[in-house]
């Protein structure tokens, strides 16, 4: 064994024993950064399940909703100008329906769609026995997974939603129940016949009848989106209910926009507890190291570099931080799930991702490492009779 | 360790028994903006085996000297040649090195580590040599039997008295077989009956081993187990003041 890998030895033995030397103070330092990774990895989670639905959002359909306003609808004769334009392979169409379930608290969207509509999402994964009962059924509705796992919808079950946009009470079936191919998408909604809604509309309120809320575009070539895009809006352009036509993508990131100075508050929150509890474990360091001021002196006069000083300081806050850290990486997925729980299902997708537990990890290592920087420079530079008059 | 080495005998005043010899040396500290010369012009030379006490009132500059002597800290002036090599000239991480290998430290406060053992405290000067795992165990072995406590080598130092301490210190001092140990106030801390331990045994080392060593003491009986004692007074060296 080489002369270094022995120091490094040393280095390790005395690292743990040093980071376990002030138990109390090891003990509450960890549950900070406990608390800090965990508190960071949540409030990224929450940024991140708001953007779920844009991030699983197709750049391959398009949206075209009233230039004006999602407020106004579209007529419903746009669809065949529509599917005249080069480059579109689909068209279908879907209303907010913003109905209430039992109690205004109990909020899922719901869409009155054409019967096509799942045909541009084949990321929905539904049994063809259901579909075939919904397409039979008038007052068929379809339901997501998570909407299904949150409220316990079975198929067969009623489902009565108290119209808000649409006044009255609307009777629906749960055909059928659908699920997404990963996890990271949004199935917390309802789909429902376009037909139904049209149909009663017609009936009750003539001049709402025939109007589309958004129609949406599949693309033969998912590279000329834009191209297509412009072509859509053109049709429609100088008509009464001009168009404006965007990627899926960029329609929900519209939504998201809506409430980005939430977000970006978020952000930074995540980031001050970070930075708050760099400065405890800063401080943490600072104290530990000016206490042992003496003993560092001593290794230096029996021969130890200043590299081993320092040495020894990086790894006792780096040690520190691996293990806060790594139980606030550990108890982040668990704490999500409860945080989806008693979220009542305002995040429909809400996973810890791969990219946010390296962020927490990348955040502890560089708490350990900052925080070690000027302890470590110290101790190493003291000179050895000054560090010898220490007192701790 | 790449020390230059220059032989005593080529600094022109060193015979082959003088293992230390100071010629010239000055050092002044900076106090509230007013220079204090600590030491004026110190010469002197220590031979190979003997064990000589420094005595002097506070202040006077002893510990100073003896910083200086082993290499923690840097005259302002003058030629210090230990065991052949000029440390004026070695830079930190040389000097670091030197230290390792030629000086071995006893400190009044003993300044083991609190979360070693005896054991490991022992053997930590050991681990910036070449030896073997077993090499090591074995010097460390011997060294806790000469200081009579080998059935303490797993106590922490918070689980031993002050002498008790000061002996694994010692034994620290002397495993890396240094041609010099320096020790500072080494029973300044302790009683009595700790005190002449630690003392007779630092006079074996003298005796027996033909270590060179060095004491700063305050103490009149104590500076007496030496071979030789010199008064250090306002940065002035006296006559040595042989005992044996």
């Amino acid at each position: 064994m080489r002369r270094h890998e022995r120091t490094d030895m040393n280095a390790i033995k005395l690292i743990l024993r040093n980071a376990l030397r002030h138990r109390l103070r090891t003990a509450l330092t960890v549950t900070g950064l406990l608390v800090a990774v965990l508190a960071y990895g949540l409030l990224q989670t929450v940024v991140g399940a708001w953007y779920a639905g844009a991030a699983s959002s197709s750049n391959a359909r398009l949206v075209m909703r009233n230039a004006v306003s999602l407020a106004f609808t579209l007529p419903i004769s746009y669809e065949n100008r529509i599917r005249g334009v080069e480059g579109v392979s689909r068209v279908a169409h879907s209303n907010w329906f913003g109905g209430i379930y039992q109690e205004p608290k109990n909020f899922f969207p719901q869409f009155a769609v054409s019967d096509n509509y799942l045909s541009l999402y084949p990321e929905f994964i539904l049994p063809e026995e259901q579909r075939a009962a919904y397409m039979r059924d008038r007052k068929g509705a379809l339901i997501g997974r998570q909407l299904a796992d949150q409220y316990g919808f079975k198929v067969g079950d009623a489902l009565p939603l108290r119209g808000t946009i649409y006044p009255g009470t609307w009777e629906f079936v749960v055909r059928g129940i659908f699920d997404a191919g990963d996890e990271t998408r949004v199935t917390r909604l309802m789909l429902f016949h376009w037909d139904y809604l049209n149909e009663t509309l017609v009936r009750s309120a003539p001049n709402r009848a025939n109007q589309v809320g958004v129609y949406v575009i599949g693309v033969e070539n998912p590279d000329n989106t834009a191209v297509v895009s412009l072509a859509a809006d053109g049709v429609f352009s100088n008509s009464l209910a001009e168009t404006l036509t965007e990627t899926e993508q960029a329609f929900q990131l519209g939504f998201v926009a809506m409430s980005n100075q939430i977000i970006a508050a978020i952000r930074i929150v995540s980031y001050v507890v970070i930075l708050i509890i760099m400065a405890v474990m800063a401080n943490t360091m600072a104290m530990s190291a000016r206490e042992r001021t003496s003993e560092y002196a001593t290794l230096k006069a029996l021969g130890f570099g200043p590299g081993f000083v320092a040495l020894l300081i990086f790894g006792e806050s780096l040690a520190i931080c691996v293990i806060g850290g790594g139980l606030g990486l550990l108890a982040t997925p668990p704490a999500a799930a409860v945080f989806k729980t008693v979220s009542g299902g305002i995040f429909p997708v809400f996973v810890v991702s791969g990219e946010t537990a390296l962020l927490q990890a990348a955040c502890a290592l560089a708490v350990g490492v900052l925080a070690a920087i000027v302890p470590a420079l110290r101790a190493s530079r003291v000179r050895v009779v000054d560090g010898l008059r220490a007192i701790a | 360790m790449d020390a230059p080495q220059l032989k005593a005998g080529q600094a022109g005043r060193g015979t082959a028994d003088i293992l230390v010899s100071l010629r010239h040396i000055f050092k002044s500290y900076r106090r509230g903006g007013q220079v204090l010369q600590v030491l004026s012009d110190i010469s002197f030379d220590i031979a190979r085996g003997e064990f000589l006490a420094l005595m002097g009132p506070s202040g006077s500059g002893k510990s100073t000297l003896l910083n200086l002597i082993a290499g923690i800290d840097k005259p302002d002036a003058g030629q210090m040649l230990v065991e052949g090599t000029d440390t004026v000239l070695l830079g930190e991480a040389q000097l670091a090195d030197w230290r390792a290998g030629h000086v071995g430290f006893i400190f009044q406060f003993y300044n083991l580590m609190p979360v070693l053992t005896a054991f490991e405290n022992i053997e930590l000067p050991l681990t910036l040599t070449n030896l073997t795992r077993r090499e090591r165990r074995e010097h460390v072995e011997t060294a806790l039997e000469l200081v009579g406590l080998s059935d303490r080598m797993t106590h922490y130092p918070s689980e031993l008295s002050g002498g008790q301490q000061q002996r694994v210190a010692i034994a620290r001092a002397f495993i890396t077989d240094p041609a010099l140990i320096v020790a500072d106030e080494p029973t300044g801390d302790l009683d009595r009956q700790s005190a002449g331990d630690i003392l007779a045994l630092m006079r074996s080392l003298a005796g027996d081993m033909g270590k060179t060593i060095i004491m700063v003491t305050h103490d009149r009986k104590a500076a007496e187990s030496a071979d030789a004692i010199m008064h250090l007074e306002k940065g002035e060296l006296s006559e040595k003041e042989q005992l044996r």
